[in-house]
């Protein structure tokens, strides 16, 4: 190797590291805030890490607040939420791929009219809608304001999965002797799994850190998902860094676990549609 | 096995039509092959016997019984994909059985009858096996072996041989011949190479633009070609081609080249004096090298050896045509050569390019 290639790779793993160091930091700086002691959080001044560690905060906020109730609501939300539209998204994304029927094209510009517009502008109407429904303040309501939100792009998603699967397979399923929905049950779905993962991925964690909807439909801690939970670290005349960072954390570990569960499939999932696409 | 009858059946697609009325009648036990070019509506025809296409008007009758709104499901046939199409998350083993699965037979019976077709196909030791640890030939061994565990009324191929390469494919022609022979099973078998027409067909049904051209068996259809499509798609090098006018003198038709050669018949053809019309010869019945009183003089353009014979570009001014021969003193042949094209051996279509 000459001196002018390893002068160039090391200026391009530096490169990576400072991008790296650059996204990370704000999760490095969470968990260290979580672990410093409350009498030493404004006094040390600005270090890397404090001179004293504890769990202090992460005891309190699972002893004494109620971010226990906030977690449970978030993963009720965003696992419905995963579910249902995984599921429609599946079925649509399906029939988008394999059937023409009349009036697709207008579906398919009206889901893509859905994702043109920010969220803000239909905070008033949602609200003005599921008010008289009794679906304020209520984690159904959470659940199917995200479900309608994700299940445009969902069903995009799928629908590109579904383009790379050959048809030729489910008609040779059909002749076999299956109807088009076993076919699609015994032989298609088991090979989407991949985009399956992908789509779960995207939409749990979209659920998962939604703040927006979650702030302005549910009112009191019962029904909070800890988004909207984390907000209450916030008083009046302080705010309580440590526990909220405490919380930040183990907010933080679900959607991890989650994505180390996936992650396998979404790799191959994300580039597989796209390229056969 | 059944018989299956197709009768004035049209396909378009929207308003574009891809098949104008075909009508085919396949005897039970029969092994017919839908040949053509691409897009002239072989693949369209299979697909709809099988039930993946609708049937625009006409009707398909398997077993005497009309199927047009029967699922592919209840056709019982069995097809097998140019792609294979097997199911890449299942064993072989599964990729045979699941059709015998999905109509509950019982585990025993799926288990013999499974284990009879693999080893008729030499599957055995690959059973375990997924699709993708499987090279083309196996592949291709497994979506037959899928077709015929469960005895189906007919076999639809679709180019099943197109993905191999050529010895490989040699080769699996000469199983499916084989294992038609020991079925008997009737069979349609859709395909562009006329090779695997003639080589495996009871009868040949050549499609061109959506219309059948020729009926008939391999034979019949190289030695007399109804029309200037089926004469020039059959046949490896391709039949060769003049243009010209058939003029009458006397008591003999004459066959007036393009570029004026004279072409003396000895005898009528069944064509109208000065009319226009097209003189075929395949290149095997050009003779090379034959000096006389109606041998026409040509020049040597290329000479392709191909081992078992040669094939040689000529040029009989401007119009190019190949000889087939087997003599090897013409490899290193140039210039000028005296050739004859004897006048049994030559083919006339009319105007419309219908054979006289």
């Amino acid at each position: 190797m000459t001196g002018k290639r390893i002068l160039s790779t090391l200026a391009h793993r530096l490169a990576i590291l400072a991008y790296v160091a650059f996204a990370l930091f704000p999760l490095y700086w969470l968990l260290k805030v979580s672990v410093t002691p409350n009498n030493l959080l404004y006094s040390e001044g600005i270090r890397m890490w404090p001179s004293q560690t504890s769990f202090e905060h992460f005891e309190f906020v699972l002893r004494h607040s109620e971010f226990p109730t906030f977690f449970k609501n978030s993963l009720i939300v965003s696992g419905s939420t995963a579910v249902i539209v995984t599921v429609l998204a599946s079925l649509a994304g399906y029939a988008m791929s394999r059937f023409n029927f009349r009036g697709k094209y207008w579906i398919v510009t009206l889901m893509l009219l859905t994702q043109m517009f920010p969220l803000v502008m239909l905070v008033a109407p949602i609200f003005k809608m599921l008010s008289p429904l009794g679906l304020t303040n209520s984690l159904t309501g959470l659940v199917i304001v995200y479900t309608a939100f994700n299940v445009p792009f969902a069903t995009f998603l799928m629908q590109s999965f579904f383009d790379g699967i050959p048809k030729d397979l489910e008609e040779a399923a059909m002749i076999d002797g299956a109807t088009q929905f076993v076919a699609f049950r015994q032989i298609i779905l088991p090979l989407t799994l991949p985009g399956i993962a992908a789509t779960l991925g995207f939409v749990f964690t979209a659920a998962w850190s939604e703040l927006l909807f979650s702030l302005m439909l549910i009112s009191g801690n019962d029904a909070a998902t800890f988004p909207v939970g984390l907000l209450s670290f916030v008083s009046k005349f302080s705010v309580d860094f440590g526990q909220m960072m405490a919380a930040g954390v183990m907010a933080l570990i679900p959607a991890c676990l989650f994505f180390l569960l996936i992650q396998r499939y979404l790799v191959q999932g994300l580039t597989a549609g796209a390229v056969k696409g | 096995m059944a018989s299956i009858d197709i009768a004035h059946v049209q396909k378009s697609y929207g308003i574009h039509p891809v098949l104008h009325g075909v009508d085919l009648e396949i005897k039970d036990g029969e092994f017919v092959v839908l040949v053509g070019p691409s897009g002239c509506g072989k693949s369209t025809l299979l697909r709809m016997i099988a039930g993946l296409e609708a049937v625009t008007e006409g009707e398909i009758r398997i077993a005497g019984k009309r199927v047009n709104d029967l699922a592919p499901k209840d056709r019982d046939i069995a097809m097998v994909f140019q792609s294979y199409a097997l199911y890449p998350h299942m064993s072989v083993e599964k990729n045979m059985s699941y059709s015998l699965r999905l109509r509950k037979t019982a585990k025993d019976k799926i288990a013999s009858v499974v284990a009879g077709a693999a080893s008729k196909l030499g599957l055995d030791p690959l059973m375990e096996r997924r699709p993708k640890a499987l090279s083309g030939g196996q592949r291709q061994r497994v979506a037959m072996g899928r077709a015929i565990v469960r005895q189906p009324k007919a076999f639809l191929f679709d180019e099943p041989l197109s993905n191999l390469d050529a010895r490989l494919r040699e080769q699996m022609r000469a199983e499916i011949k084989k294992l038609h022979q020991d079925l008997g099973a009737t069979s349609i078998y859709v395909t562009h190479d006329q090779i695997e027409a003639m080589t495996l067909a009871d009868r040949i049904v050549a499609m061109h633009g959506g219309i059948i051209q020729q009926v008939g068996s391999p034979l019949e259809l190289y030695d007399n070609p109804a029309n200037l499509f089926v004469a020039g798609f059959i046949g490896s090098p391709g039949m060769n081609f003049f243009d010209g006018r058939y003029m009458v003198s006397g008591e003999n038709g004459n066959f007036v080249l393009t570029g004026g050669v004279v072409l003396p018949l000895g005898s009528n053809a069944n064509l109208a004096d000065g009319s226009r019309a097209t003189l075929g010869i395949r290149p095997e019945h050009v003779v090379l090298g034959a000096e006389g009183p109606n041998a026409l003089k040509a020049t040597v353009d290329l000479v392709e050896p191909t081992g078992f014979g040669i094939i040689v570009h000529l040029k009989l001014g401007p119009v190019a045509f190949k000889a087939f021969t087997l003599d090897r003193r013409f490899l290193g042949m140039h210039g000028d050569v005296a050739v004859r094209l004897p006048v049994p051996n030559l083919h006339f279509f009319n105007e419309e390019g219908r054979k006289v």
